[in-house]
């Protein structure tokens, strides 16, 4: 999967400078855009054009793993990590489904913290690593359990978290899965490409993209959905997060974040997207992520709640459905 | 006199400062020094580059790993004209990843004055700036502050104050990291709705408790940048 922005206008010049040929490609390592980047000698020698075994192995590994979904948005802040963890809680609420929960984001790992097993560890079997269990149902990943103290920071260049996420998807002893969710940091980079890539052969069932309501989350937005277009990654839908805050003594909604180009479902009916639900803001879901625990348990009757739930149930629909037409064409209009 | 400023935007994903400050489709020129930058106002007092002027769509996604990253970054700085600019910021996307090192590595020999973080109040969210504040650290980038963003919500029907994504957070990150606390800024319809538009939220509520808490830290900032 190769790197593309279209192209760069600069007074009706292209970037050249800046075409990289792609990884894969006869050219790679060797056109004047190659000249300068630090994977020019790797590409010349071809060894970025043969495919990564991982692919294969990763493929097998997860043959036991049902659905995976990619949680993604182009903006950071937006609540893809809550909407992530609120997802697993509720489908792992049905004791016989086994969920899973791989969190991607290398840099900024809030997933242990948010399911409440933060300081757990990491152990190694024959098998493989195993993940940090929630739930008997409920299992959690993330660079966060690797690291020794809070104060740790991750500071990698792409390839060596590229590393760090085939290892997550081929290394990690998941076992029969229904779900495996995929929390990912903002961005359409390094990380994105490679859950993409290494997931190839596995098959993604595809991806959630959370937004907020205001046109500078959505502008964003839509370049995940264009990367999602690019690397044929079907959408299943969109859930619109902070979506108004109504007021605890006064009962107004104030719209904090305010849909000033019509917000996500104006963007989901001109993109032929699914508006998987909107959730408004509570103080209590950022609390319990802070404490650990599961804002649907804790607050079952919240209309935030509540929106979740019903975004978890159109999203098993759709799911069901994206699974059928998958091999058609992209859901992505 | 007014400061001359110049913002460069190295979000390469996620490009936002263009539209909120009202500059989305311009084109970039080619002088005798280099690229010129995007000037926000007639004055020329704040200027701006941004991989947002440089796509023929808008919309169109920047699938780009690290290395080109890397490279994009560096010619910003070494090829944008900006001028004689009092104060260049330079607004990343969340991380300590290639954009960071980037920033660093090239800025390193024009001298950086310090990092300014941003937090919201709440642990998972202060909990990532504890690692961007060990990157500082690490890299020799000195941290000129923390600030509380999102902190506190007043209601403009009833005055209710509601702690939406709690509170505190920031000022105690301060003080476990031993960095100073800048200050807190709340959650502002009008402040989001003035970014939405691009117009300039300082000019049109001068009156606002968010402006006087955005304000505050600016003062603070250019008093460190005094001594510094």
């Amino acid at each position: 999967i190769s790197e593309s922005s279209g192209n760069l206008r600069y007074h009706n010049y292209t970037m050249k400078s800046l075409d990289c040929p792609g990884t894969s490609s006869e050219q790679a390592g060797k056109t004047s855009a190659c000249q300068g980047c630090p994977n020019q000698s790797l590409c010349a020698s071809g060894a970025a054009k043969a495919p990564d075994p991982a692919i294969e192995e990763i493929k097998v590994k997860l043959a036991t793993v049902k659905h995976k979904i990619v949680v993604l948005s182009g903006k950071g802040g937006v609540g893809k990590s809550t909407f992530s963890a609120n997802l697993a809680h509720a489908l792992a609420s049905d004791a016989s489904t086994e969920v899973a929960l791989l969190d991607v984001d290398i840099c900024g790992p809030s997933v242990p913290k948010i399911m409440g097993v933060e300081g757990e560890q990491v152990h190694q079997s024959g098998s493989g690593w195993s993940p940090v269990y929630v739930e008997d149902n409920l299992a959690v990943m993330s660079i966060g359990f690797l690291l020794g103290s809070p104060d740790d920071a991750v500071i990698w260049r792409g390839p060596k978290k590229n590393g760090m996420i085939k290892q997550f998807l081929r290394d990690v002893d998941w076992g029969e899965l229904d779900y495996l969710i995929v929390d990912t940091p903002p961005g359409t980079s390094d990380e994105h490409l490679s859950v993409v890539q290494y997931l190839s052969a596995a098959r993604i069932d595809g991806a959630v993209i959370i937004t907020t309501p205001q046109e500078v989350s959505l502008q964003d937005v839509r370049k995940e959905i264009r990367f999602c277009q690019k690397v044929n990654l079907p959408v299943i839908g969109v859930v619109e997060n902070m979506s108004g805050f109504e007021c605890p003594k006064c009962k107004n909604t104030s719209q904090i974040f305010p849909p000033t180009t019509g917000g996500a479902e104006r963007m989901c009916e001109e993109l032929g997207l699914p508006l998987l639900g909107k959730v408004p803001l509570d103080p209590r879901i950022g609390k319990n992520c802070d404490e650990g625990k599961s804002f649907l348990s804790e607050v079952p009757d919240s209309a935030a709640a509540l929106a979740y739930q019903g975004i978890v149930k159109s999203k098993c629909d759709l799911r069901a459905a994206c699974t059928k037409t998958h091999h058609a064409t992209s859901l992505v209009g | 006199a007014a400061a001359s400023v110049g913002i460069l935007d190295v979000d390469l994903c996620g490009p936002s400062i263009p539209r909120m400050l009202r500059v989305c489709r311009p084109e970039v020129h080619q002088c005798e020094a280099g690229w010129v930058p995007v000037y926000t106002d007639q004055q020329q007092n704040l200027a701006l580059m941004s991989i947002g002027f440089l796509l023929e769509d808008p919309d169109e996604a920047v699938v780009w790993r690290g290395p080109k990253k890397t490279a994009l970054i560096g010619q910003f700085v070494r090829d944008v004209a900006w001028g004689e600019l009092d104060i260049l910021l330079v607004d990343t996307p969340p991380g300590t990843s290639d954009e960071h090192l980037a920033v660093v590595e090239n800025l390193r020999k024009h001298k950086i004055d310090g990092a300014v973080l941003v937090t919201t109040p709440q642990a998972v969210s202060t909990g990532d700036v504890r690692r961007e504040i060990t990157f500082c650290k690490k890299t020799g980038v000195q941290i000129l502050g923390l600030i509380e963003n999102m902190s506190g919500f007043v209601c403009p029907h009833c005055s209710e104050c509601s702690n939406i994504f709690s509170k505190g957070g920031g000022e105690e990150l301060a003080k476990l990291t031993g960095s100073e606390f800048l200050g807190s800024v709340p959650l502002d319809p009008l402040l989001t709705h003035s970014l939405e538009e691009g117009s300039n939220f300082l000019q049109a509520f001068p009156e606002s408790a968010t402006f006087s808490a955005i304000n505050n830290i600016a003062q603070k900032l250019l008093l460190h940048m005094k001594d510094g």
